[in-house]
């Protein structure tokens, strides 16, 4: 097979590589836009441009996670500080030094017809590739009209994006807030404008903690703060529901080209997107944490995860997951998995045992080498044949720790104790579980710290496939109801 | 003897001693203690736990490490070893907890323990040293009171669990320093002699009285018997035992145990050119590091057996060799006086110091007193024992468990306990 390749077109815009930089401080100017093409981005949307701003001093603030830093992170910055016309010189710049690489020129103007179809004008004029609309900037711009201001009413955004319309010869772009209720209202009116494409998500809006000493919030300005926009690794999921909210959408036709932007900071983070049906992506909070190098290995690796599944472009694998999520309505009851501990594996941790018994089922025991494992299942399933909590009278987690601390332990002394030193895991620090109990959660699976050593096993019900929708209209849970007064089952 | 209080203000103080004997594990810095403890996994029931004779709950008190909470962190250390600064530094924790931790398996680098809980004890004496209250208060007075012969850790744990529940903790030693051998005798760069006199401070705080340069002989251990409500024997091992050579007569011999604490002390700031040391057992080692560390040109040790059945711990095997210090196996002791030393150390086993509790009649085993393992209770009701001379011969760590199973079961048969 030839080498696959990351070249792709967006709306009608030839893009080197998918990976663009979202508009953002990372695209503030043009030294710093062409420094981003040497590194390999292909592309770059532009900070916002508009009547310049005033900034507050600090803005930026972050949510660390277990010694990393920065799992997510908040700003309460504006769009560009810069006059529109040292911005627009830039960009002209820019494409006429990389012309081959994407320029998007991200705007964000007072909802006013005329001024939409000046900052167009200029914006093309300029060369930008094309046009994103900022329908999303989730603080103080919003407070003036703009922004999410914007992106928050289905009816504003439609007649703004339409206004653009009348004016754009290259794609737009609408840029939607996730600071709404159901995204697809924004993405709909969008199209209904005209719109030529989407990018989601916007920051969320957020307020990221506070400094118990001084009792303020961060960022600090002066003492206060205000709500920001929340990006970075953290809001990922949030950003990818959303993506395939709007990519799932047919109500006004077919889905329109989507730009995914959300915590994307590898290819793997990228695939996932492209997968539920993203042209591109934006990139912000990675590249402010590590700079414009990650992309190197954005693409390398993107490159060498389509090479092992046999895809020569993007196209083979966009959307490809799209089909794979659906309502909860038509998930199939039927199917079973089980938890199962490899012993060899494990290295007796137990962190699957507490959080199964806290967080879960309670059907992992400690029984290994106490005759757990003479135990055969029944085959029978938690989920229909309801047991009492605890139905073996196993040891609850206090109760082993109340025994572990009673017991006496000294220090070995190979030459009075004649101890060897084993590495194996002790059998009784093992855990089992019931199978008859486990009603396949994955919990244990996902707090297990060693790869592989807990997997979720398939088990044949012997029953047909059967969605709650599908017992619905077969009338079952009308029986059900019957039977046990309770419509959910 | 209320004055006997203050340790740590009062101690000697040798800058040449300190200059010589660095610490061997240097303390974390509180970004890489912080980083350190974000890597402990929170097993549940931790094998570190376990494997820890005082049972420190120590995923609890890493992860207080991580969120900030070091007087939290510090508090659940001491809950369980009131010792949990001396045993941070003087622990072996390659066979302890770090040696139990489960990273092993997953081939990756055990969680730091010994010096995460140096970091959160030094963070309670920074605390305390700005004024912070002890983290914990004696119990109120029950009006009983106990005598606890000998001043190390089995004893100090003993009377801390006394304290706790207000009973009258009196501690008899022959020596002007309390602490036994964590102050007298754990090599300096593990566990230097102010570092204890601070952590026994702490106690002193509690209302552990000491009656210190006091020798309790049978006749004191019959009037202690008599006039308190129990009596804890604490009073570890005796001497380095005598070859039985002609030659060990001379005054260029020493023992390892007089050497350590001479050096210690500051009474003994310079050694021979040429120092030979007899045994190959942890004391042995720790002698012939010190006697490098002081300046010996040529430090060996001469052991009659080979490698495999030397006693010290592997990693102080090590440690030694990359001291610089030589080995001798297969040598009979008395080679050790025909290499011309300046200096030969003895180190071949300490014999036991239970003579003078004869009269009790005590049941007794090749010189070690015979204890109920869970509570530390001899075969005489008023009397309770913990430490090297019940174990013969643990570490720091075990001392303190011993003492602190014994004061809680004091306590308890005093009717006090809880």
């Amino acid at each position: 097979m030839n080498s696959p390749t990351l070249q792709t077109t967006f709306a009608g815009i030839e893009c080197l590589n998918p990976f663009w930089l979202a508009s953002a401080p990372p695209s503030n100017c043009g030294e710093q836009v062409m420094r981003a093409f040497d590194a390999g981005w292909g592309g770059a949307v532009w900070k916002t441009i508009g009547e310049p701003i005033v900034n507050v001093s600090s803005r930026y603030s972050s949510v660390d996670w277990n010694g990393q830093r920065m799992m997510g992170l908040n700003n309460i910055e504006l769009i560009s500080d810069r006059p529109i016309e040292t911005n627009l010189r830039e960009i002209a710049e820019v494409k006429r030094r990389y012309p081959k690489h994407v320029v998007i020129a991200s705007l964000m103007v007072e909802s006013k017809r005329e001024a939409w179809h000046a900052m167009v004008r200029r914006a093309e004029d300029a060369g930008a590739d094309g046009l994103e609309l900022n329908f999303g900037c989730p603080h103080g711009m919003s407070e003036r009209g703009m922004g999410s201001a914007v992106g928050q009413v289905p009816e504003y955004c439609e007649r703004i994006t339409g206004w653009v319309k009348e004016q754009a010869r290259t794609p737009v772009i609408v840029k939607l807030t996730p600071n709404i209720g159901d995204i697809r209202l924004p993405a709909r009116a969008a199209k209904r404008g005209g719109a030529d494409a989407l990018s989601a998500i916007n920051t969320i809006n957020s307020i990221t903690g506070i400094d118990l000493d001084t009792l303020e919030p961060r960022p600090n300005v002066g003492g206060k703060s205000s709500h920001g926009g929340y990006c970075g690794p953290a809001v990922k999921p949030i950003a990818l529901n959303m993506v395939q909210q709007v990519n799932a959408d047919f109500v006004d036709g077919a889905p329109l080209p989507m730009s995914g932007i959300g915590g994307i900071a590898t290819w793997q983070d990228a695939a996932e997107f492209i997968l539920l049906g993203a042209g591109t992506v934006q990139v912000c909070t990675a590249a402010m944490h590590y700079g414009y190098r990650i992309v190197e290995d954005m693409g390398d690796g993107l490159l060498a995860w389509m090479r092992s599944k046999g895809y020569a472009s993007l196209d083979d694998f966009r959307g490809l997951s799209l089909p794979k999520v659906t309502e909860w309505k038509h998930l199939d009851l039927n199917f079973r998995v089980v938890a199962e501990i490899h012993a060899d594996k494990c290295i007796g941790c137990q962190l699957c045992y507490t959080a199964c018994w806290d967080g879960a089922h309670q059907c992992i025991h400690l029984d290994r080498a106490s005759g757990g494992m003479d135990v055969r299942p029944a085959g029978t399933d938690p989920r229909t044949t309801h047991h009492g909590a605890n139905p073996q009278g196993k040891p609850t987690p206090a109760e082993v720790f109340a025994a572990s601390v009673k017991t006496i332990s000294v220090t070995p002394i190979p030459k009075l104790d004649g101890l060897q030193a084993s590495t194996a895991t002790p059998l009784e620090r093992i855990p089992r579980v019931d199978e008859d109990e486990c009603v396949g959660c994955n919990l244990c699976s996902l707090v297990c710290p060693v790869p592989e050593c807990i997997s979720m096993e398939r088990r044949e019900t012997g029953l047909p496939p059967e969605s709650w929708e599908q017992r619905v209209a077969k009338g079952k849970v009308a029986e059900e109801v019957a039977v046990t007064g309770n419509p959910n089952l | 003897m209320s004055e006997a209080t203050g340790f740590y203000a009062k101690a000697p103080r040798n800058a040449e001693v300190a200059a010589r004997f660095v610490e061997l594990h240097p303390p974390f810095v509180a970004a890489a203690a912080v980083a350190e403890a974000h890597r402990c996994l929170n097993c549940f029931d931790a094998p570190c736990m376990g494997a820890c004779p005082t049972h420190i709950d120590v995923p609890r008190f890493i992860k207080k490490i991580a969120t900030g909470n070091l007087e939290g962190s510090a508090r659940t250390i001491l809950e369980a070893n009131i010792l949990g600064a001396s045993c941070a530094r003087a622990c072996p924790v390659e066979v302890l907890c770090e040696g139990a931790c489960v990273l092993h398996r997953e081939g990756k680098r055990p969680i730091e323990i010994g010096r995460l809980q140096r970091f959160a004890m030094d963070a309670l004496d920074s605390m305390q040293d700005a004024g912070a209250a002890l983290p914990f208060v004696p119990g109120e007075d029950t009006g009983r009171k106990v005598a606890l012969v000998g001043a190390g850790p089995a004893s100090l744990a003993c009377a801390a669990e006394l304290r706790r529940r207000g009973v009258r903790a009196v501690v008899f030693d022959a020596r002007p320093l309390p602490g036994g051998l964590n102050t007298y005798g754990v090599a300096e760069y593990k566990l230097p002699l102010l570092e204890s006199l601070r952590e026994i401070d702490r106690l002193c705080a509690l209302g552990v009285e000491f009656v210190l340069e006091t020798t309790v002989d049978a006749v004191k251990l019959a009037e202690l018997e008599r006039e308190y409500d129990a009596v804890f024997l604490g009073v570890g091992l005796g001497a380095i035992r005598k070859l039985g050579l002609a030659a060990e007569e001379h005054e260029s011999v020493t023992n390892a145990l007089d050497f350590i604490a001479g050096y210690k002390s500051g009474a003994i700031a310079t050694v021979a050119e040429t120092v030979a040391v007899v045994g190959a057992g942890n004391t042995a080692i720790d002698a012939a590091i010190a006697a490098v560390r002081l300046g010996a040109r040529e430090v060996t040790m001469v052991y009659r057996r080979g490698p495999e059945q030397m006693s010290a711990f592997a990693f102080e095997y090590e440690h030694a060799r990359l001291e610089g210090v030589r080995f001798l196996w297969h040598t009979p002791a008395e080679r050790a006086f025909e290499l011309g030393c300046g200096l030969v150390v003895l180190a071949v086993g300490q014999g036991t110091h239970t003579e003078f509790v004869a009269p009790m009649r005590l049941e007794m085993e090749d010189g070690r007193i015979v204890v109920e393992r869970a509570t530390g209770r001899t075969s005489h009701a008023k009397v309770y024992a913990g430490g090297d001379c019940v174990n013969g011969g643990r570490e720091v760590v075990d001392a303190v468990a011993d003492g602190k199973r014994a004061g809680v079961a004091m306590a308890q048969a005093l009717g006090v306990g809880r």
